[in-house]
């Protein structure tokens, strides 16, 4: 285990997220990160935000970050 | 009376008597039009050009019923129409049976038959004969569909199984899970927001250019329930020949891909509903991917793999990103998400 | 990426020569096992590098008692079952969820969240939340169970099947399997209890530990990096997966497994017992307790004849080498848990790799 996938806070109101991957928009809990703001990206696993990402050392690690980022920037093309 | 309870349908409405008739002649019909259809006898007698035709028939049982871009009504028919399609054929006609939970209201009936009647024209096919019943509240869905068709042959196509040979190239016509993923993405429970629209579409029109116009089309399949893995692995069941696609070449957008991830799904046995699966000769695989890309429906094609000797186990072997070589397997059958 | 690869299929290929034996390195993670075999890491490293998948598949260690206490809940309709779709087929003596004719509803849910929800909205049920999962997905558990408690939703509850990785660990190096050279430590666990939790295994086993992700790039970078420590002699703790890994962890989420879990003595699947690797509800919670409300055992089942799961799960042989692997037991009628759970070793190894 665990399943968790990197997603983007677009929405936050207490402890209530809404996450966005890719453009899927998912609900998630923030209770086990206090600190989290709108904007953050974080890793998200069974509907909790489990950990803040580190985005600069993500791009250099983490290839679905390319893709994100891509992404952002050029919405849904096709891959691969 | 001012009602604003909205119309429903009720089991009598499945009873074949009054209610049933006008069930069919003033909420039925008028979505339908066509003359076979009107003159409502028992079978529909078609005068067909003589030479063969290919016959098939498929159920519809879709949660929920409406769903980014399209219905019920539209897969029925756009189902029935691939399933012929696929198999070297120009549909043609289709019959509709309804089995409809009372309690539906009609509003929602007529959606799906308006939708169906769009469907239908678009793809140049007639709903020829039908039939409707209803049943108990809870014994269905809101409303399950089946459908028979008949297509024309193409002359001089001969596809199938046993015309696929080592070193014929491996097509799809487009991106891969659009479907599954946005029955999921709006299932309740497990639903998510998304811009993921449904790949439902009629693919006669691409299907028959293809058939008419590249030699060395080998076999043909719609891949719907299962994915692109259980189209393979049937291809490869007692085969004497294995395939070997390129994770790299299998087009899948990243919205769908990411939606996968995030339920743990592979995309691969991600149902489908405007996607074929082609294997042509090598020499006819760049004009099959031209006419493909040609089209609305194939703007996405990729060549994604060949078929290779069986070396003695016929499998379906993935080379995937990182350059590594790993087995897909035939799907269980139901992707459950999973957390771990 | 490519040339990356190269540069680490390169280091490994090297420390294996210089090594000259055999290297054996475990994961402890099911998500780690799947996507080494989604990715076909194995078939780009040398064959003298044995890669182990451990215990890390919750579902797979979840004991066959765990499995037929849920089983006994199904009898009762005045429940609502709610489970991740781990569980789903998990076999047990009369069957699984999937095909046993439960008068439950049984309910897949995401979130522990979905199921205190499911709770609130079927006030004449109670809902029972299936467990399971390593320290990533207690902390969830945790938070369903404290608002519960804040809000008085009496009708929800709570099976407890967690378990901890660090004693299933000792016990594998205390005696289960010592031949284990490295450890390939699991990501998103080291996110919750932090990647110096396994400081403890190198100080105490001398055995190198790396924190990897779960990219194929991630995995083979780690592994490249094992094989250097082992080369070099020095066993050292590593995290290679920094954009979400920090030393110390997310201390938010061990103060509220801490609150709420004790951890117990507990059977693993095919280990045995287990000191302190599992986690129970503490006393203030012992009302969401679902083996109390409803008086439900917890003594370990018996194993079906001829299932090997147990040494499958310590890494002790390959899957091909139980006789029932591909025969009797396949996905579509597995005998245990290992060939059921889509993260199980024989599952995996059936699924991607090569058929017997």
């Amino acid at each position: 285990m665990c399943l968790a996938i990197p997603a983007r806070i677009v929405e936050l109101e207490a402890d209530r997220a809404v996450v966005d991957a890719m453009g899927n928009r998912f609900k998630a809990k923030t209770t086990l990160l206090p600190e989290v703001k709108m904007g953050d990206v974080v890793l998200v696993h069974a509907g909790f935000a489990i950990s803040l990402v580190d985005e600069e050392e993500a791009k250099e690690t983490w290839e679905l970050f390319a893709e994100i980022d891509k992404f952002e920037k050029t919405q849904n093309k096709v891959s691969g | 009376m001012a009602n604003t309870e909205p119309e429903r349908v009720l089991l009598a409405h499945g009873g074949g008597g009054q209610l049933t008739n006008r069930l069919i002649r003033e909420r039925i019909l008028p979505s339908l039009k066509n003359d076979s259809l009107s003159e409502l006898g028992d079978s529909a007698c078609l005068d067909l050009e003589s030479g063969s035709i290919c016959f098939t028939t498929d159920s519809y049982v879709v949660k929920p019923l409406f769903f980014n871009g399209g219905d019920i009504g539209k897969l029925a028919v756009c189902g029935t129409v691939n399933d012929l399609a696929v198999a070297g054929s120009r549909p043609l006609v289709l019959t509709l049976a309804l089995i409809i939970e009372a309690g539906l209201e009609f509003g929602v009936l007529e959606k799906i038959l308006h939708s169906i009647g769009e469907t239908a024209r678009l793809n140049g096919v007639s709903i020829v004969t039908g039939d409707t019943k209803t049943v108990e509240r809870g014994s269905a869905d809101g409303i399950f569909i089946n459908t028979a068709g008949i297509g024309v042959r193409l002359p001089g196509v001969h596809v199938g199984l046993d015309k696929i040979a080592v070193g014929d190239k491996i097509l799809v016509n487009g991106t891969l899970g659009d479907h599954g993923m946005t029955i999921i993405s709006q299932r309740e429970g497990i639903g998510f927001e998304s811009q993921l629209q449904s790949d439902c579409a009629g693919l006669a029109g691409l299907t028959c250019a293809l058939f008419e116009t590249v030699s060395g089309i080998r076999f043909m399949r719609d891949a719907t329930r299962g994915g692109l893995a259980a189209v393979l692995n049937e291809m490869v069941e007692n085969a004497a020949f294995g395939v070997e696609i390129c994770e790299k070449d299998v087009p899948i957008k990243p919205a769908v891909q990411a939606a996968a991830d995030m339920l743990g799904f592979d995309v691969l046995n991600i149902a489908n509903e405007g996607k074929f699966v082609v294997v042509v000769s090598a020499e006819g695989a760049d004009e099959c991917l031209r006419i493909c890309r040609d089209h609305a429906l194939g703007r996405d094609a990729a060549v994604i793999g060949e078929v290779v000797d069986a070396q003695g186990v016929p499998l379906v072997e993935l080379q995937t990103k990182m350059g590594g070589k790993r087995i897909v397997q035939m799907p269980y059958g139901r992707e459950l998400p999973r957390i771990c | 990426m490519l040339d990356r690869i190269a540069k680490a299929q390169r280091v490994i290929e090297e420390a294996c020569q210089a090594m000259g034996r055999e290297i054996t390195i475990m994961e402890v993670c099911g998500t780690h096992t799947v996507s080494i075999f989604r990715h076909g890491v194995r078939s780009i490293l040398p064959d003298r590098l044995k890669l182990l998948s451990g215990p890390g598949c919750p579902v797979c260690v979840t004991d066959q008692g765990y499995i037929d206490a849920v089983l006994e809940l199904t009898r009762r309709d005045d429940c609502i079952i709610a489970t991740y779709g781990d569980m789903i087929r998990v076999p047990g003596k009369a069957g699984s969820l999937e095909t046993c004719p439960s008068q439950a509803e049984i309910k897949v849910v995401l979130s522990s969240e979905d199921a205190l929800q499911l709770a609130r909205d079927n006030a004449d049920k109670t809902v029972v939340f299936i467990a399971v999962g390593f320290e990533t997905t207690t902390p969830a558990t945790a938070v369903a169970v404290k608002e519960a408690a804040e809000e008085g939703v009496e009708n929800f509850c709570v099976l407890s099947g967690h378990k901890l990785v660090l004693p299933a660990m000792r016990a594998l190096l205390g005696g289960m399997n010592d031949r284990i050279d490295a450890f390939l430590c699991p990501g998103h666990v080291s996110v919750i209890i932090g990647a110096g939790a396994f400081q403890e295994i190198v100080d105490d086993y001398s055995r190198p530990c790396v924190v990897a992700g779960f990219e194929p790039l991630q995995i083979i970078e780690s592994i490249a990096e094992i094989c250097r420590q082992l080369s070099a002699g020095k066993p050292e703790l590593k995290s290679l997966y920094g954009a979400v890994v920090t030393d110390k962890g997310n201390v938010a989420a061990q103060q509220i497994i801490e609150q709420c879990f004790d951890p117990v003595d507990g059977y693993w699947r095919g280990l045995g017992k287990i000191p302190g690797s599992t986690l129970q509800l503490k006393e203030a919670y012992r009302q969401f307790d679902a083996f109390e409300r409803f008086g439900l055992s917890d003594e370990p089942g018996e194993d079906k004849s001829g299932c090997r799961c147990g040494e499958v799960l310590c890494g002790l042989i390959e899957p091909k080498q139980c006789a029932l692997f591909g025969s009797q037991c396949t996905p579509e009628k597995p005998v245990g848990p290992c060939m059921v759970s889509s993260e199980g070793t024989c599952a995996a190894w059936y699924k991607y790799g090569r058929r017997n």
